[in-house]
């Protein structure tokens, strides 16, 4: 991997590279930056960027408002509830296909990935009327089932391209020992795939945390995650780039921390088969 | 530790309810405006008085018609209170989705009560949130529309606002008031698409110039003149006086351009008022003046007339309970109690006689042409020529909402420029009698 | 190699996973299918009789139903163009030596953790303003009339905001590709005296093109069921319909859910004729 290049290239890529990811990632900054200013400052003409009185009120304000620690337990129950049931059932399922194809293998994954193209705005009615029904409205269980169902085609298949790559003979040699198709997976295939599982879990997390359709629509006072603490400031009355600042910042900062604390994970897990 | 507290609150709350038996909770969605806010932050002595718990749900004006409409159509039960408007009340009165909440001969006790003065709502009021003759929602606020201006601008101008103007006045005063160098707009009106935005300005500005949604056999009107005089005064105005990007503003953003100073006048919501003269919020709060909103001589001004109202869908276990909230946040003590908290100034306006005779919100500045706005709306007679609906902004079908949010997306693309107001009118005609003979009017 | 044993075993591991997503896609697929034949409209009592084909001639006759498909696939064209372009210049360059790397990456990658509510509000706020939005400063600062981005330029509003969020994903994948690239027969292109171009062109792409698919398919699948971001921003005017949205217009805002459920079928069928397309032409270079 090294590769001799000339200080003023390094420097060049450099400078590049990081007004790059500066500028890519400004809107998230300039959300935390507007976040500590009070409203008159926030729609300031200049814009002031750092030399504002920084307060902490718009964040007293939005909590004084709402209970955040209860839309935060919401996301996290229903982000990590439906990421583990989707885990359960996809393993299996990847395991399969992955170890024995048939030829409609890739027909099942393709028409999997397909079922996720069906418009949710199409079948709401049909969907509430089952919650009605089952009564799942505004329960977090319900959300669990539904964000597991969304997100599983893209469960299956990312597990289903890190299987593919443990090479098969190894799964031979261990049948050749003898061993029974639990200690197959328990034993052997388990170690080899759990970077692959922590990257899909992750990946998971992250789709089901910014859900934003069904968390909004089946949900009430009890089940409600952080995309319904933010409907309620998206466009109050008077001045609000402040505190939507604040509510937004508290919304994503949860899942960014995870997802840069995680990256390496990530990373890793978000090539779905696409490097041989 | 998040488990462990939540595992000993919801102990410690089985057993006061195994106890006491009294804790109930009921669940609430309501609007992000600035007067139901405060309302959650006096929830704590309902609860104290009561021993009711109150969980809200508080959401932003589009999400929140989608939430409520999904659930009461549905008989989802999600809510126990909803805060809704005059469009939606007598419509889902009529359909049976709402606990009458006066004159309900098989749920006597379930009434308001005395003390709660069904009388005092004001006529208006209590007639847009009724169904043949039931009241269905109680008014939290009400508001009509009225004309905010700078008084120091038109000063400034050489001119005088009279109390009840024409349009012709206000489109010379707005290009004599526009200062585009100092950044300040002569007018500030509402263009944005969706039938409560930019939609319920035009419908009701077009009353004034003799137009009218339907004839009485349900066509669609926009092929008639009227229309055409409305839009083209419309967006000649604005394009001559109007902030830029006007086709985006709706009531927030014209709210937040008044209170720093770059509107010369804004038509809209009365209940504006009280944040415009808000000297907290407001860059310009001592400078303000208020009339009726415009006409052209027709017999028909262009203010219109709303209310934000709390209604209980029916099926819901706890309609006690809830009945107990509404006479609570819609009652005069509420009213006192927010006087006294926070001023005369910020009270939930527009809904009760008995705060227009009150001496001390005499003083407010904005209170009598409120309420002179408001008595001047009439939704059973809003336009020059007669109509087969009743509503000012609105026309109280179910299909209105879907239609006229389509309709004022061609008209906000006119004002941006592109398309001509002719085509507008054209696509608004076209979509208006498409979608009338789906439902089977025509 | 695989047994029979192993066969039926395989068979009832997936079963968990099929029958789920079965129902998942049928109960609702069904109850979709039977409102569309019915004039269904809920605030004018619920179900009042079946109508035919009635609501399928009304979806596709109505005015707004050939340009919300047009505006579908400006979207899912535009965002698709611009995230594998800008994002394999974005990979190349994140697969050169450089200091402070995993804090670059660490950058690039933030905006797919935003939700789509959140992302929406800040560019359509404090970014696209007209009024108080910083590209309405920036514009100004260099003494340009400020565009008014939601009603002159509200697809390219809306295909900004949306590859944005998708970039760091289309990136990531990318570098991945390319970081297995062999470098050794980069260098040896280029002591070959092989241009840039011709190297990117001969030996870069082709490599990349499996991983180009894989960022094809699934922003495809996202794509087509964008809402959030037009929900806030425009609401759907100034031509930014997509059918995603013309269907929510039918079903939420004016209250027929049998002609919006109609459009959910063709819906259906317009994500099926993208994905069997997807597996013809595209889906190939999985099989590679």
């Amino acid at each position: 991997m090294a590769r001799a290049v000339s200080f003023n290239r390094k420097t060049v890529n450099t400078a590049l590279a990081w007004a790059i990811g500066l500028l890519i990632f400004f809107p998230i900054l300039w959300t935390i930056l507007t976040s500590f200013k009070t409203e008159g400052q926030a729609i300031a003409d200049p814009p002031i960027f750092l030399m504002f009185d920084w307060t902490l009120e718009n964040y007293a304000i939005v909590q004084e408002r709402s209970d955040y620690l209860k839309f935060l337990t919401n996301s996290v129950i229903i982000a990590g509830g439906s990421t583990l049931l989707g885990i359960l059932v996809a393993v299996p399922a990847a395991w399969s296909m992955a170890f024995v194809p048939s030829k409609r293998t890739k027909d099942i994954l393709l028409w999997m990935l397909s079922t996720k193209m069906l418009p949710a705005v199409g079948v709401l009615y049909p969907i509430y009327l089952i919650f009605i029904e089952l009564g799942l409205l505004d329960t977090k269980i319900g959300l669990v089932v539904v964000l597991m169902l969304i997100n599983l085609p893209i469960i299956v298949w990312m597990l289903y391209t890190y299987f593919k790559e443990i090479p098969s003979e190894i799964l031979e040699a261990a049948r050749m020992d003898g061993a029974s198709l639990r200690s197959e997976i328990l034993y052997v295939l388990t170690p080899m795939a759990i970077p692959g599982i922590a990257s899909t879990i992750l990946l998971n997390f992250i789709l089901a945390w910014n859900e934003a359709f069904w968390t909004l629509n089946l949900t009430a006072a009890q089940a409600a995650p952080l995309t319904a603490f933010i409907a309620s400031y998206s466009s109050p009355e008077g001045l609000f780039y402040a505190k939507l600042s604040a509510a937004s910042t508290m919304a994503i900062a949860p899942i960014l921390v995870l997802g840069w604390f995680s990256q390496k994970q990530l990373v890793r897990g978000l090539t779905f088969g696409a490097v041989k | 530790m998040i488990r462990k507290t939540s595992l000993g609150v919801a102990l410690a709350v089985s057993l006061a309810t195994s106890t006491a038996a009294l804790a109930e909770t009921i669940t609430i969605a309501t609007v992000n405006n600035g007067d139901m806010i405060r309302m959650q932050g006096y929830t704590d002595q309902f609860t104290q008085q009561t021993g009711i718990n109150v969980e809200w749900v508080t959401l932003e004006e589009n999400v929140l018609r989608q939430r409520v409409t999904t659930d009461i159509t549905t008989k989802g039960g999600a809510f126990d209170i909803m805060t809704i408007g005059m469009y939606e009340t007598p419509i889902w009165g009529a359909n049976g989705w709402l606990v009458p909440l006066h004159k309900n001969v098989n749920f006597n006790t379930n009434n308001l009560s005395a003390a709660y003065d069904v009388d005092d709502l004001l006529p208006a009021m209590r007639g847009g949130l009724s169904h043949e003759g039931t009241l269905y929602a109680a008014p939290f606020y009400g508001e009509s529309s009225m004309i905010m201006y700078r008084t120091d601008l038109m000063a400034k101008a050489g001119m005088s606002m009279p109390d009840a103007p024409t349009w012709e006045f206000i489109a010379k005063a707005a290009a004599a008031m526009t200062d585009r160098s100092n950044d300040i707009n002569g007018v500030c009106l509402r263009g944005k698409a969706g039938w409560g935005e930019g939609g319920a300005f035009i419908t009701a500005m077009s009353n004034s110039f003799g137009a009218r949604w339907f004839d009485m056999d349900w066509n669609a009107q926009f092929d008639t003149k009227p229309w055409a005089d409305t839009l083209n005064f419309f967006k000649n105005m604005m394009d001559a006086s109007g902030p830029k990007g006007y086709a985006t503003n709706g009531f927030n953003e014209n709210l937040s351009l008044f209170q720093q100073g770059k509107c010369g006048m804004w038509i809209d919501a009365t209940v504006a008022a009280s944040f415009v003269t808000n000297p907290k919020d407001s860059t310009v709060a001592d400078k303000v003046g208020f009339a009726l909103a415009p006409d052209t001589g027709l017999g028909k001004r262009s203010n219109w007339l709303w209310a934000w109202a709390l209604a209980i869908p029916a099926g819901t276990q706890k309609e006690k309970a809830a009945l107990q909230f509404i006479e609570w946040a819609t009652s005069k003590d509420y009213i006192e109690l927010v006087a006294a908290k926070e001023g005369w100034a910020n009270v939930p306006p527009g809904a009760r006689v008995s705060l227009y005779e009150n001496d001390n919100y005499k003083k407010v500045p904005f209170a009598q042409m409120t309420l002179d706005s408001i008595l001047s709306a009439d939704p059973n007679n809003s336009t020059v020529e007669p109509s087969p609906y009743v509503g000012i902004q609105f026309a109280a079908i179910p299909e209105f909402a879907g239609i006229a949010t389509q309709v004022s997306q061609e008209f906000s693309a006119a004002y941006a420029g592109q398309q001509s107001v002719e085509e507008a009118l054209g696509k608004a005609q076209d979509i208006t009698n498409e979608a009338m003979e789906a439902a089977g009017y025509r | 190699m695989a047994t029979q044993h192993s066969r039926s075993a395989a068979r009832l591991m997936m079963a968990p996973a099929v029958m789920l997503l079965l129902g998942w896609m049928l109960v609702p697929l069904i109850m979709t299918l039977m409102f569309s034949f019915k004039k269904y409209l809920p605030l004018r009592g619920g179900d009042l009789g079946w109508v035919g084909f009635d609501n399928y001639i009304r979806f596709v006759s109505s005015s707004s139903f050939w340009p919300s498909v047009m505006t579908t696939l400006i979207i899912v064209g535009g965002v698709l163009l611009i995230t594998l372009v800008l994002g394999t210049l974005l990979a190349l360059l994140l697969d050169q030596p450089m200091w402070g790397q995993g804090v670059v990456r660490i950058l690039v990658i933030a905006p797919f953790f935003v939700m789509p509510t959140v992302s929406a509000l800040v560019w359509k706020n404090m970014f696209m303003d007209a009024n108080y939005g910083l590209l309405s400063y920036l514009w100004e600062f260099f003494g340009a009339e400020p565009i008014q981005w939601m009603s002159q330029a509200s697809l390219t509003s809306i295909i900004t905001i949306v590859s944005w969020q998708w970039l760091p994903f289309a990136t990531l994948i990318l570098l991945t590709a390319i970081q297995s690239l062999d470098h050794e027969q980069l260098e040896a292109s280029e002591m070959d005296g092989a241009t840039t171009l011709k190297r990117f062109w001969h030996i870069v792409l082709p490599h990349l093109s499996r991983a180009i698919t894989v960022v094809l398919l699934i922003q495809t699948i996202f794509l087509l069921s964008i809402f959030a971001e037009i929900f806030v921003t425009t609401a759907g005017a100034f031509g930014s319909k997509t059918l995603t949205y013309l269907i929510f217009q039918r079903v939420l805002e004016s209250q027929n859910v049998g002609l919006g459920s109609a459009g959910g079928v063709y819906a259906i069928i317009l994500a099926n004729i993208v994905a069997i397309f997807l597996m013809r032409i595209v889906g190939q270079n999985l099989d590679k």
